[in-house]
């Protein structure tokens, strides 16, 4: 993964003259001591928001969906936004842990544990939506094809929303795959610092790793390829996703630019959410010399330019809509930027594309205040956007007698800030019991990214260079 | 606890390129190495060694190829043999609407497939305690570890003292 030379422009990953040891009791202290003052209260927080969503799950439950405000022409509203918009967020986690491994960009390796963390996360908070929405949630095991006593018979594997079951739940249980193998190594880091009851579960959830060579090179070989399989995973996902619309015959929906244009949206949420998260933990757990202001500013380039991306696509649509010469199409996006929703589409327009735009400059991607308001920024956006391309659309069919609009009622906005909930219940309660930073990783990059071997501050230029040399005659 | 029944000696070093150099030196000089033990993947340890390239990713094409299989057969035995049904003016056997869930399940098999052989081959499993020599190798030292059955003690000694070690033990496991 690391190895081999560093050019000269290069700026440090790794602040603090960091030893081995050092990055082992940073990344480690957090787990071990009482959970701070600041952690407890955000906790109970949390955890009281997601007992209201639970409640409001258990009403739409026992009272159906009913109570929700989806109407016979809004059929799909405030769920599938929220759905949609969980699962984009999700997709920010593999492409660092994924497609960054592949494309060897180091910088992962100080965000990419978190991000992991928070894909499975938002993916379970995803899944929750189609689950309630089919409304009786007892019989949801109709979604897999099994056996049956019905005939047997089965799941219609030409639909696109069976296509849907399919790719969350391979995403989420390979993306857990993915994570765990690389939280092994760095639960036996917890455990030989460990005593007693605490020492036999870290044992147990490192399946007794000792660091073997031979288990090292497989443990490569396997993150290798699994980052080989989540990267064209990841992309069919929110593809998808975007065919849940794109093969319907609703104007606005049925485009084949929805696939890559879904994609750059999540890579673009996802992102925003690992800054709100990464810019919260960095101070919380004082990890400000693993995940820099270097990090940040990566991230942010990779914000600007999938922000970008959404905008031309923005831009391609009204373009095509206007040059097909189909007035339904025509009037889908009229209808959307000027109809009765005019005002969630200009929170996605100002949103998503017009304020990543800030980020051209230098001073404003690598400031922290700026990073963090931008990021709740875009994962507002980036909700707006879905629910211009599903709630306006619908709202305005081919039936103007059928014309109707549509409000989330208290139980709908109940369970979506109760998913907000469960999100972080789930990350506060993995920052308290797994490293947040990759422990292993960052030691395998020290030596090419730590403060003491490249940059202004470097003290051991001379040994970096012989351990580079000795690492490019490897190859 | 897992029993090996061998008696090992074992130096410590501190830095991966002092364990990296020493490795070498040992197979120079034809000791057996027993094991290496590190904090994270030393880059170079595999050739250093002679580890074999892992083949744990033909394990995962094959994994991957059932899945591929049991996803397009299934569905193809499903919808042609089983309960052939037309959907919106489809064929039964409508190949590209096939497609994307085999990918899922190509993906799926070859993932777990992977991951379980690698638990498995290890030796890793939940409750599963393996020998460590130095608790220290998942913190900052490295370790490299001879069968005392390989390399007499005294041999061991004067290695570990030529490469650097910082520290000479021995144990049981």
């Amino acid at each position: 993964m690391s190895g081999g030379v560093v050019a000269p422009v290069r700026r440090p990953l790794i602040e603090g003259h960091k030893t081995y040891h050092q990055i082992t009791e940073d990344l480690c202290s957090p787990t071990e001591k009482a959970p701070s003052k600041a952690w407890i209260i955000a906790f109970i927080i949390s955890v009281s928001v997601l007992a209201f969503g639970l409640f409001c799950i258990f009403w739409t439950i026992w009272m159906g969906i009913g109570t929700w405000g989806s109407n016979r022409t809004i059929g799909w509203a405030y769920d599938i936004t929220n759905f949609v918009w969980w699962i984009g967020i999700g997709h920010a986690g593999t492409l660092i842990s994924a497609i960054l491994l592949l494309f060897r960009q180091r910088w992962r390796t100080g965000v990419n544990r978190a991000a992991e963390a928070m894909t499975i996360f938002a993916v379970i908070c995803a899944a929750l939506f189609p689950a309630i929405h089919v409304g009786r949630i007892w019989v949801v095991f109709y979604f897999f094809p099994y056996p049956n006593t019905r005939g047997s018979i089965w799941p219609n594997f030409n639909s696109p929303l069976l296509w849907d079951v399919f790719a969350i739940s391979t995403y989420f249980s390979v993306s857990l795959l993915f994570w765990y193998t690389g939280l092994v190594p760095d639960f036996a880091s917890i455990r030989n610092r460990a005593s007693g009851l605490r020492k036999k579960i870290y044992n147990s959830l490192s399946f007794g790793w000792t660091g073997s060579a031979k288990h090292w090179q497989r443990w490569e070989s396997l993150s290798l390829v699994l980052a080989g399989l989540s990267t064209p995973l990841v992309l069919s996902v929110h593809t998808i996703v975007s065919f849940d619309f794109a093969t319907s015959v609703i104007p606005g929906w049925h485009t084949t630019i929805f696939p890559p244009y879904f994609v750059a949206g999540a890579i673009f949420s996802g992102f925003a959410m690992v800054q709100t998260l990464m810019v919260m933990t960095r101070k919380i757990l004082k990890l400000q010399e693993y995940i820099t202001i270097e990090h940040i500013e990566s991230m942010n380039k990779v914000i600007l330019v999938t922000g970008t991306i959404v905008g031309v696509a923005y831009l391609t649509e009204l373009f095509i809509a206007w040059y097909s010469g189909y007035v339904y199409e025509q009037f889908a996006f009229f209808n959307r930027a000027t109809g009765i929703y005019w005002w969630s589409y200009f929170g996605m327009m100002t949103c998503n594309v017009i304020s990543p735009q800030i980020f051209w400059v230098k001073k404003l991607r690598r400031s922290v205040f700026v990073t963090f308001f931008m990021s709740i920024f875009v994962n507002i956006g980036m909700w707006f956007e879905r629910f211009v391309i599903i709630a306006t659309t619908l709202a305005r069919d081919y039936l103007p007698s059928s014309w109707s609009y549509y409000r989330p009622t208290w139980v709908e906005i109940g369970i979506f800030i109760g998913t907000i909930g469960l999100f972080f219940t789930f990350y506060m309660i993995f920052t308290r019991v797994a490293p947040v930073v990759a422990i292993a990783e960052i030691k395998h990059i020290l030596k090419v990214g730590g403060d003491q071997y490249i940059g202004e501050n470097a003290t051991h230029k001379n040994q970096h260079d012989t351990h580079s040399l000795s690492s490019t005659n490897h190859h | 606890m897992r029993k090996y029944n061998v008696d090992v000696v074992y130096g410590i070093y501190d830095d991966e390129e002092k364990l990296l150099h020493a490795v070498r030196q040992a197979k120079s000089k034809h000791l057996e190495i027993f094991d290496v033990y590190s904090p994270f993947p030393v880059h170079g340890m595999d050739n250093a060694l002679g580890l074999s390239e892992s083949r744990l990713h033909i394990a995962g094409f094959v994994y991957g190829a059932i899945g591929t299989l049991v996803a397009f057969l299934g569905m193809t035995w499903i919808f042609t043999r089983d309960w052939p049904i037309i959907f919106g003016g489809k064929p039964y056997w409508a190949v590209p609407s096939f497609i994307p869930i085999t990918f899922e399940l190509t993906v799926l098999f070859s993932a777990w497939g992977m991951t379980l052989t690698f638990y498995t081959i290890c030796g890793l499993w939940p409750g599963v305690e393996n020998p460590q020599l130095d608790l220290r190798t998942t913190d900052d030292k490295f370790c490299l570890a001879f069968n005392t059955k390989d390399v007499s003690i005294s041999d061991a000694n004067s290695f570990f003292s030529e490469s650097g070690a910082e520290e000479v033990n021995t144990k049981s496991i």
